[in-house]
């Protein structure tokens, strides 16, 4: 199994990465060798096996209904690189 | 009296009780330690004025005589941490100039119980390496040198600016984080201790994610019963964690003299793996002669999945990563890079921001998630991780702790094992399979290399019984009795 | 009821439509996040560093939404599921801080279920419901503040939602609207969202394809963020009109994500939606698998109260009330209770009727809301009783009614007040027939002759010199036999 240049390509779109051709090809032999690697897998017998997500075993745990956080705008915008007025601000999205 | 910084924790906390010395005193000298070895570069940020505040609340403290747990350790903090108001980067471009508006709660515990904060310590960038070379902010270099040249040597990875710092005694302790052997492995490569507990033990509201079902805090020291003193004060169940554990932390310092007479110690056969060094194989030898002198009984185990853990780990540790990184997208916090539109600027920002691990990581996340190859991939590791954990469970029913090397090899060069990314992989080849089950697992320092390098030996343990642990860590540091110093600390010294 | 089916120009077309109800659950704090959930608030002013995004940050879940989500799904006499699980559902967008939305995705805590619908003519039809699951709701971007940027609120994001996803039982815009009018009293009964489309707390996605009647179902479109009733209804049915022109002008349908213009009255493309999404469902590694106990459901079951369609029935067995008449007051809550406060002790289809005709009537007029009558439902019933006894007739009662409405007075005080007492008094009524018969000997001449129409007249003029006041039932009496022997 190896990723093919497109595929790069299609990938990094998703992860919203922006790659130039020099690094696809670069990208493609290395994600390909790990690839291979993982691809390993394939040998193990794994019918009947319950993916496994957390090792944790409890129950998990619930809270009150409480207001206990926010009220602190300018926290949340403390670190921001562009807001006005108390928003963020993003260049323009179209719906 | 001993050189300030050459004090463990222990014996720092009974100078500054019988008042031989003063917590500014403790921090003014390992500020000035950290000056003469900035070479190193263990932090990303200083925080000298913070820690002088600290130290200085800590003598207040001891003349009241309400001294904390911690009261006066002037310690360094991974800069995965998120500390308040103090810039928090996880080594990557995208993150400079962050400040978080809260405390994470292993930085909050340890200031709640007295520590001082020296800086913020360098790491691989999110965690993501085995040599801390991947930082934004540049390599770290291990204080430690080899016999046959000169080249400045890795520290391991990914908490190297936190095991670098402990090792170059221009810290008592360290914070740091393992998600595949981010502590166990610098720990061994710096000839330190270094544990991290099982998961669920430490919080990690407030660390910023890499692999959040594998992600665990713990500490690096210069003696076990040290690290056991960090780890009591970092510990505990935290309501703002939902995989946070609601059980009790044990005294560890209480036990961990007890030695291990009787207890049942399995050495797996599967971790006698090819390319591995032969000094490493002696070294492990020598531990298992070690602990069998001390009392312990010595079993062989299998943990026939074994080899598949690196696999497994490639496969779920970047599928979380390539989520737990979204956030990153220049809107809210962190560095933007202006775009066209707003694709354009996601993208552009994403690719400036994040260095090369960490976009091939994010990509083989992506890939692995993706519609089409999710069962091949993702279930498939997910399946594999249950059956590494039987392996664990399954060990335990015929022994208490698990006798392995941490590393293959001692620490290299910058430059070497890096042809390309899957070699670098191998590095955590004995410290994952614990990740991937969740067991806590130690490192100890037991010997030199030929070529003057510390080498490390892996304590395993199960769930919650990191007491154990350090029991099994004060006997091997007993037998092994393990008083090498790096070059830079031997130069101080003398 | 039948299939509505559309004309085409082929022949008939059969519409299929499921729902997917986005319903806020009503609660103090969000789903992972201790910020508050209210609706409004200056801008990022609801919002904790977990809501943000921020590294490190952890959520953790809400206990109430919990509870909410299995009540609501009991609400929908669907399965509770004992395990469910949260996962990530990864995009870029920015509204979405973390760049995923925690959701439930294979594993949802409520699975199928059905509701019955109520219809105009009477008839009623079940929905099936597919599943309902617990999932954040993303902030809020401004998009006319600037003309090259997009402002970014994010007090909505982590909000707690109920996506509520029926089969695609439903076959016209009538039954679509019905089916959401149902499921907002069920959630209002229940307490669970408060159902107010105009603030965003429940909105609707609406799915539709057509086909010809038995043939298979055909290529869907979802039209995104229907916030009205009404706007579903206009939605489904411009959508199904396109798809038939398409259809039938030889073109395919696209499965596309589409908007409805209110203002147009079509339905567009979203631009934004184009990209095939990719968005790599995986359990969120943060949280635990959700798992639910029998005792834990079976107590929130003992809290369930008496739902929409059980009201609809009991009001039909225990006051006679007409399958519309039921429906119409089980609509809402308040409204049912409002009924039955007004009913005690009287006529249920005379009281029925002044609900829904006078005071619902009157409200509409007024702009105001139920729960703002001036009327209370002990003074309607009063009122009611007023005109069962034969204090007041029905005519006197709607002057009352209006005064009762304006100034919240009593009706048995105004009717006092005003001497409005219906007179009953065969003298005073017998002294003003007389008065009429001897005013016009040319009309009882010409009513003589054969014009039986002037009998109305005479009634008239009675009821008029008594005020009003003169009961209707013993004037007609008198008139009729006072007529006779004239």
């Amino acid at each position: 199994m190896s990723i093919d240049k497109n595929t790069v390509k299609k990938v990094a779109r998703l992860a919203r990465i922006r790659i130039s051709d020099d690094e696809v090809d670069v990208l493609s032999g290395e994600l390909s060798k790990i690839l291979a690697m993982i691809g390993q897998l394939n040998e193990v017998k794994t019918d009947g096996v319950e993916p496994m997500t957390s090792v944790i075993e409890m129950q998990m745990p619930e809270r009150e209904d409480k207001v206990t956080d926010g009220g602190i705008p300018e926290k949340i915008l403390a670190n921001a690189p562009e807001q006005t007025a108390g928003f963020f601000v993003v260049p323009k999205v179209v719906e | 009296m001993k050189n300030l910084t050459s004090l463990t924790i222990k014996e720092a906390l009974a100078g500054l009780k019988k008042k031989d010395f003063s917590a500014v005193d403790l921090t003014e000298a390992h500020i000035k330690a950290t000056e003469a070895a900035r070479h190193l570069n263990c932090y990303i940020l200083e925080t000298f004025d913070i820690a002088r505040k600290q130290a200085a609340a800590s003598d207040a403290r001891y003349a009241k005589g309400e001294a904390r747990l911690l009261d006066g350790i002037p310690i360094a903090m991974k800069d995965l941490f998120c500390t308040e108001g103090v810039q928090t980067t996880a080594a990557s471009n995208i993150l400079k100039g962050f400040k978080p508006p809260y405390e994470s709660t292993v930085s909050g515990n340890m200031f709640r119980d007295g520590a001082v904060m020296l800086g913020k310590a360098n790491l691989d960038e999110f965690a993501m390496g085995s040599a801390n070379i991947t930082s934004a902010y540049g390599n770290v270099i291990n204080p430690w040198k080899r016999k046959s040249d000169d080249k400045p040597l890795v520290p391991g990875g990914s908490s190297g600016g936190s095991a670098a710092a402990v090792a170059a005694r221009i810290a008592m302790g360290a914070t740091g984080t393992d998600t595949g052997g981010s502590i166990r492995q610098p720990a061994s490569f710096c000839g330190i201790s270094g544990i991290k507990p099982t998961y669920g033990r430490c919080s990690r509201f407030g660390i910023v994610a890499f692999a959040s079902s594998l992600d665990q805090a713990g500490p690096f020291a210069r003696s076990a019963e040290d690290c056991a003193l960090l780890l009591q004060s970092m510990a505990g169940y935290d309501s703002k964690d939902s995989t946070s554990v609601n059980c009790p932390v044990p005294d560890y310092a209480s036990t961990i003299a007890q030695g291990v007479k009787g207890l049942k110690v399995g050495v797996p056969k599967e971790y006698r793996i090819d390319g591995t060094n032969p000094e490493i194989l002696k070294l492990w030898e020598r531990g298992v002669e070690m602990l069998k002198d001390a009392g312990a009984e010595i079993v062989d185990v299998s943990l026939p999945y074994t080899k598949y853990a690196l696999q497994t780990y490639y496969v779920i540790a970047p599928a979380e990563c390539s989520s737990n990184l979204a956030r990153y997208d220049g809107v809210r916090f962190g560095q933007r890079v202006e775009g066209d539109n707003l694709i354009d600027t996601y993208e552009k920002t994403r690719a400036a921001g994040f260095g090369k691990e960490v976009k091939r990581r994010i990509l083989i996340g992506t890939y692995v998630l993706s519609a089409g190859y999710y069962d091949a991939y993702y279930n498939k590791a997910r399946r594999v991780r249950k059956l590494i954990w039987q392996d664990f469970i399954e060990a335990y029913k015929k022994c208490d702790l698990l006798l392995t090397p941490t590393a293959p090899t001692a620490a290299f060069a910058i430059g070497e094992n890096m042809q390309d990314p899957v070699t670098m992989y191998l590095n955590d080849v004995f410290t994952i399979p614990a990740s991937m089950a969740g067991m806590p697992g130690m490192s100890v320092p037991v010997g030199l290399s030929a070529d003057g390098l510390p080498l490390g030996l892996q304590l395993l343990g199960k769930p919650f019984d990191e007491a154990t642990i350090f029991r099994a860590a004060q006997a091997i540091e007993k037998a092994a009795n393990f008083t090498a110093l790096p070059q830079l600390a031997q130069a101080r010294a003398a | 009821m039948a299939h509505a089916l559309l004309k085409g120009e082929t022949g008939d077309w059969e519409i299929v439509i499921g729902l997917e109800i986005h319903a806020q659950v009503l609660t103090k704090s969000k789903l992972f996040s201790g910020a508050s959930a209210d609706f409004g608030g200056a801008p990022n002013a609801h919002v904790s560093p977990v809501d943000a995004g921020m590294p490190g940050m952890l959520p953790v879940i809400n206990k109430k939404c919990v509870e909410s989500a299995v009540k609501t799904g009991l609400g929908l006499n669907a399965q509770i599921n004992k395990y469910s699980v949260f996962e990530r559902k990864n995009y870029f967008y920015p509204d979405l801080p973390q760049g995923y939305q925690i959701s439930q995705y294979a594993h949802p805590i409520v699975g199928n279920g059905e509701i019955e619908i109520d219809l105009a003519d009477g008839s009623s039809k079940i929905v099936g419901i597919e599943r309902l699951h617990l999932e954040q709701d993303a902030g809020k971007s401004l998009h006319d503040q600037h003309p090259t940027k997009s402002y970014l609120d994010l007090n909505r994001s982590g909000n707690p939602l109920m996506e509520i996803v029926s089969k695609p039982d439903m076959n016209s815009a009538e039954e679509a609207a019905a089916y959401v009018t149902k499921i907002r009293a069920i959630l209002r009964y229940l307490g669970t969202c408060d159902g107010n489309m105009d603030e965003g707390s429940m909105r609707c996605d609406v799915n539709v394809s057509v086909r010809k009647p038995g043939a298979a179902l055909g290529t869907r479109c979802e039209i995104k963020n229907v916030n009205s009733i009404r706007f579903v209804a206009q939605a489904i049915e411009c959508e199904a009109k396109r798809q038939i022109e398409v259809i039938e002008g030889g073109d395919k349908i696209v499965q596309e994500t589409r908007l409805f213009d209110t203002k147009a009255g079509t339905t567009r493309a979203m631009r934004s939606k184009e990209e095939a999404h990719d968005y790599r469902y995986f359990p969120d590694p943060d949280l635990l698998p959700l798992k639910l106990e029998q005792d834990f459901i079976d107590a929130i079951k003992k809290t369930l109260p008496e739902l929409p369609d059980a009201k609809k029935y009991r009001f039909m067995k225990d006051y006679g009330l007409s399958v519309a008449d039921a429906s119409t007051l089980i609509s809402e809550k308040s409204r049912a209770d409002y009924f039955e406060a007004a009913v005690k002790g009287n006529d249920a289809k005379l009281t029925a009727n002044w609900v829904l005709t006078e005071l619902l009537g009157a409200l509409n007029r007024a702009e105001k809301d139920l729960g703002d009558s001036p009327v209370s439902a002990t003074q309607l019933g009063g009122l009611v009783a007023l005109i069962s006894d034969n204090t007041i007739s029905g005519r006197i009662a709607k002057e009352v009614f209006a005064e009762m409405f304006a100034t919240g007075k009593n009706a048995a005080a105004i009717v006092e007040e005003k001497g409005l007492r219906q007179v009953s008094d065969t003298g005073a009524i017998e002294k003003i027939v007389d008065d009429v018969l001897k005013n016009n000997p040319d009309k009882i001449a010409e009513y003589k002759s054969g014009k039986d129409k002037l009998f109305g007249f005479f009634v008239g003029q009675v009821l008029k010199q008594s005020g009003g006041k003169a009961n209707p039932g013993m004037v007609n009496e008198l008139l009729k036999s006072k007529l006779d022997k004239a």
